[in-house]
C-alpha cells in the first residue's frame, strides 16, 4: 500500500521542509509505525471513538432526498453527528493520543473553518495538553462561533495576518511555530496534506469513516455502493470515506469548491483547475501563478478555502481512480437548502458542496443504485454566512 | 562554484573569516538591490546571498516575510533575479548565491534554472525547503551546471545527518544557529559555540553559521568557530525603513562593522 518509503504516492507527496523539521518528521514516522501497531493504543483509540466521539456515526438512508433527486438511493454518512460536529475529531483524537505517547506536552494546529481547531482544542482539553491554534484573521471573522468554542475549551487562538489571512497562511504560521518548538510540540495537521507522514497518518485515522460505511451499507443492503461522494478541501473526509473501498469496483467523486466559478479565478478547485508543484511540504496539485507563487483560493466554505490538496488525491486524479469536479458557492447554497428542507439536516457549507453535486450525479443512476455521500460536518457554524447569502432574517418581523 | 571555493581558500590563507550578507532581491526594487549588493561587496562582504521572493516563505520570520512581500508587490520573480545576478557579474567577481524556496525553481524548470544561473554567473543555491532526502533531482541539474548546492544543518539534525550534509554540500555547510525561523535576535542560544565545535569535528568543508545574527559583537563571538557568518534580517530591517543614498550608506557602514571582527589579526 502507498505511500512508498519516501512518502510518495506515485510522484506526489514527499517531505519538502526545512532541515530543522526533518528529524521530527522521521521521529513521527517511526513513532507512528510502532505505536499504531500496538494493541493497547488501538484499543485506546477505539474506546475514545466509541464512548467519547459517539462512533459509529449513522449511515442514514435519506428517503426524502432520494425522492427529491429521483434517481439512485442516497445514503448519508453522518459525520456531522460526531462529537464537535465534523469528521475532524477522528484525526485529532488519534494524533492527540499519539502525541501523548510520544511525550509531547503541547499541540498546535492550523484551522480554516475552525472545525479542525475546535476538534484539536477538544482533544487537548480531554488529554490535558497545552494547545495553540493558528487561524487567519479573515476566517476568525467568518467563523466567530468556532473561535469562541476554542477559547472556551482552553486553547489560545493565534490570529494570522499574513497573505490572504486564511487557511494557507495559518498553516505557514503553524509550521513556523513547529520549527521553533519542535522538541516538545506536536503539530496536529488537519488534513491529508503536508509532508510525509501526515497524509498517511491522517488518512489512516479518517479511514474509520469508510470502514463503518461499508459495513453499515452491507448490513442493510448486502451490497457495495455504486458511488461515493465527498467534498475536498485538503481531502481528509473524502480520503477517509474512499479508502476502505480502494480495491472495490466503486466510483469515487471528490467535489471541490468552484467559488465564483472556475473562469472567475476566485475558486479553490485545486485538482480540477490547478497544476503541480510544492506547497507545505508536499508535491501535489496546487493553485499558483506562472512564477510558482501560491495563489489565494476562494470559497464561501472556509474549510475548502485552500490552494493545495493532499498528494494521494493527486495520485488518484492522475491514475483515474477518483474523479474530481467542482461546484460553485451558489450551487453549494442550493445544496445546503436542499438537505435542510428535505431531511431536516443543516449541512456544513463544505459538505453542502458534496450534496449539491448529487443533483448532477442522480440522473446517471437508476433506482437500484446506491450512493453514499459524506456529510463531513454540521452547518451550525455557517448559519450566519448562509443567512446573509440567502437573505434569511433573524429579526422578529 | 569555483569562486566560492577560491574565496574560502583565500580567506583561510589570510586568517580571515567570510561575511555573507543576505538581502531579498527586488526589495524594494531591483535597482536598489543592485546598488546594495555592489556597496556590500565594496565594504567587506565576501559572498552575497540574494533571496528569491516567494509567497509562502515558511522558514522565514516576519522581517524576511515582509521583504518577500515588498519584492512580490513590484513583480519580482526568478527570471528577474537571475538577470540581476548577471548584471552584478559584469561588475564584480564576488560569489553570488541565490536563496529561494523550491516551488519557483521547480516551475521555472530545474535544468533551465541551473543552466541560466550558470550562464549568468551565479555560483550556488540555498533552497531552505529542500532537505537532503528530496534534493536528488535538483542536485543533478546543479552538478551538471557546475553550481554549488549549499545544504543546511540545524540544532535538531544530530551527528549522522550533519555528517551526511557535510558530505553532500558544496561550497560550504550552512549551520542554522537556532531551532527556529529567520529573524534578528538579541541573544543567540547559549550552547551555540559547543554546537559549532561539534559540527566542525564532523565535517571537512567550510562552515558558515546564520539565522538571528545581527550585531558585530555576536559576529566576533562566533568567528573563531566558523569559516563564515551569514547576516540577513538585520540588514533587511534597514532596507525596510531607509531609502536612497541614506540606505546605501547605512548598509555599507553596517557591513564594514560586521566584517571588522572577521578580519585576520
Ligand atoms: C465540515 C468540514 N468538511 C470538510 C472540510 C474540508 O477538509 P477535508 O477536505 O480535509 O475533509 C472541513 C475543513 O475544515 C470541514 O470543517
Amino acid at each position: 500500500m502507498l505511500p512508498d518509503k519516501h512518502g510518495r504516492y506515485g510522484p506526489y507527496g514527499g517531505r519538502f521542509v526545512p532541515e530543522t523539521l526533518m528529524p521530527a518528521l522521521l521521529e513521527l514516522e517511526e513513532a507512528y509505525r510502532r505505536i499504531s501497531r500496538d494493541k493497547e493504543f488501538k484499543d485506546e483509540v477505539a474506546w475514545y471513538l466509541k464512548d467519547y466521539v459517539g462512533r459509529p456515526t449513522p449511515l442514514y438512508f435519506a428517503r426524502h432526498l432520494t425522492e427529491a433527486l429521483g434517481g439512485p438511493q442516497i445514503y448519508i454518512k453522518r459525520e456531522d453527528l460526531a462529537h464537535t460536529g465534523a469528521h475532524k475529531i477522528n484525526n485529532t483524537l488519534g494524533q492527540g493520543l499519539l502525541a501523548r505517547r510520544m511525550g509531547k506536552k503541547r499541540i498546535i494546529a492550523e484551522t480554516g473553518a475552525g472545525q479542525h481547531g475546535v476538534a484539536t482544542a477538544t482533544v487537548a482539553a480531554l488529554l490535558g495538553q497545552e494547545c495553540d491554534i493558528f487561524m487567519g484573521t479573515e476566517d476568525i471573522r467568518r467563523q466567530r462561533l468556532n473561535v469562541i468554542r476554542m477559547r472556551l475549551l482552553g486553547a489560545r487562538v493565534i490570529p494570522v495576518e499574513s497573505g490572504s489571512c486564511t487557511l494557507k497562511d495559518a498553516m505557514n504560521e503553524a509550521i513556523r511555530d513547529w520549527v521553533t518548538n519542535v522538541r516538545h510540540t506536536h503539530y496536529v495537521l488537519g488534513s491529508v496534506g503536508g509532508p510525509h507522514p501526515y497524509p498517511m497518518i491522517v488518512r489512516d485515522f479518517q479511514s474509520v469513516i469508510g470502514q463503518e460505511a461499508k459495513a453499515q451499507l452491507h448490513r442493510v443492503t448486502g451490497r457495495l455502493p455504486q458511488c461515493l461522494v465527498a467534498c475536498v478541501g485538503g481531502g481528509s473526509n473524502a480520503m477517509g470515506l474512499f479508502h476502505a473501498f480502494y480495491q472495490d469496483p466503486v466510483r469515487f467523486v471528490g467535489v471541490e469548491a468552484a467559488g465564483h466559478g472556475l473562469k472567475s479565478g476566485h475558486h479553490s478547485a485545486t485538482l480540477v483547475a490547478g497544476s503541480t508543484g510544492v506547497l507545505h511540504g508536499a508535491f501535489s496539485y496546487l493553485l499558483q501563478d506562472p512564477w510558482g507563487n501560491i495563489q489565494e483560493a476562494h470559497s464561501l466554505a472556509p474549510g475548502l478555502d485552500y490552494p493545495g490538496v493532499g498528494p494521494e488525491h493527486s495520485f488518484f486524479k492522475d491514475s483515474g481512480r477518483a474523479e474530481y469536479v467542482a461546484v460553485t458557492d451558489k450551487e453549494a447554497l442550493e445544496g445546503f437548502q436542499l438537505l435542510s428542507e428535505t431531511e431536516g439536516i443543516l449541512p456544513a457549507l463544505e459538505s453542502s458542496h458534496a450534496v449539491a453535486y448529487l443533483k448532477k450525479l442522480a440522473p446517471q443512476y437508476g433506482p437500484d443504485d446506491l450512493i453514499i455521500v459524506n456529510l463531513s460536518g454540521r452547518g451550525d457554524k455557517d448559519v450566519d454566512a448562509v443567512a446573509q447569502a440567502l437573505e434569511v432574517s433573524g429579526e422578529a418581523h | 562554484m569555483k569562486r566560492i571555493d577560491a574565496t574560502f581558500k583565500r580567506l583561510k590563507k589570510r586568517g580571515e573569516k567570510a561575511l555573507i550578507p543576505f538581502i531579498t532581491a527586488g526589495d524594494p526594487d531591483l535597482a536598489t538591490t543592485k546598488a546594495l549588493a555592489l556597496e556590500m561587496a565594496e565594504k567587506g562582504a565576501d559572498l552575497l546571498e540574494l533571496g528569491i521572493p516567494f509567497s509562502d516563505p515558511l522558514a522565514d520570520g516576519p522581517t524576511i516575510q515582509a521583504a518577500s512581500c515588498r519584492a512580490l508587490k513590484v513583480g519580482t520573480h526568478l527570471q528577474e533575479v537571475l538577470k540581476l545576478a548577471g548584471e552584478l557579474r559584469q561588475e564584480t567577481e564576488i560569489p553570488l548565491i541565490l536563496m529561494g524556496y523550491y516551488n519557483p525553481i521547480l516551475q521555472y524548470g530545474l535544468e533551465h534554472t541551473a543552466q541560466e544561473a550558470r550562464r549568468l554567473g551565479v555560483d550556488g543555491f540555498i533552497i531552505p525547503d529542500l532537505p537532503l532526502e528530496e534534493a536528488g533531482p535538483w542536485r543533478k541539474a546543479a552538478v551538471a551546471a557546475g553550481l554549488a548546492t549549499i545544504f543546511l544543518a540545524a540544532p535538531t539534525s544530530g551527528a549522522a545527518r550533519i555528517t551526511k550534509a557535510g558530505r553532500l554540500t558544496r561550497g560550504f555547510l550552512y549551520y542554522v544557529s537556532v531551532t527556529g525561523i529567520t529573524g534578528a535576535r538579541q541573544a543567540l542560544p547559549a550552547d551555540l559555540v559547543a554546537a559549532l565545535k561539534e559540527v566542525r569535528s564532523l565535517v571537512k568543508c567550510p562552515l558558515a553559521v546564520g539565522f538571528g545574527i545581527s550585531t558585530p559583537d555576536q559576529v566576533k563571538g562566533l568567528a573563531p568557530y566558523v569559516d563564515g557568518v551569514v547576516v540577513g534580517s538585520a540588514i533587511v530591517q534597514r532596507v525596510a525603513i531607509l531609502q536612497g543614498p541614506e540606505l546605501i550608506k547605512e548598509v555599507g557602514e553596517f557591513i564594514a562593522s560586521l566584517k571588522e571582527p572577521l578580519r585576520g589579526k
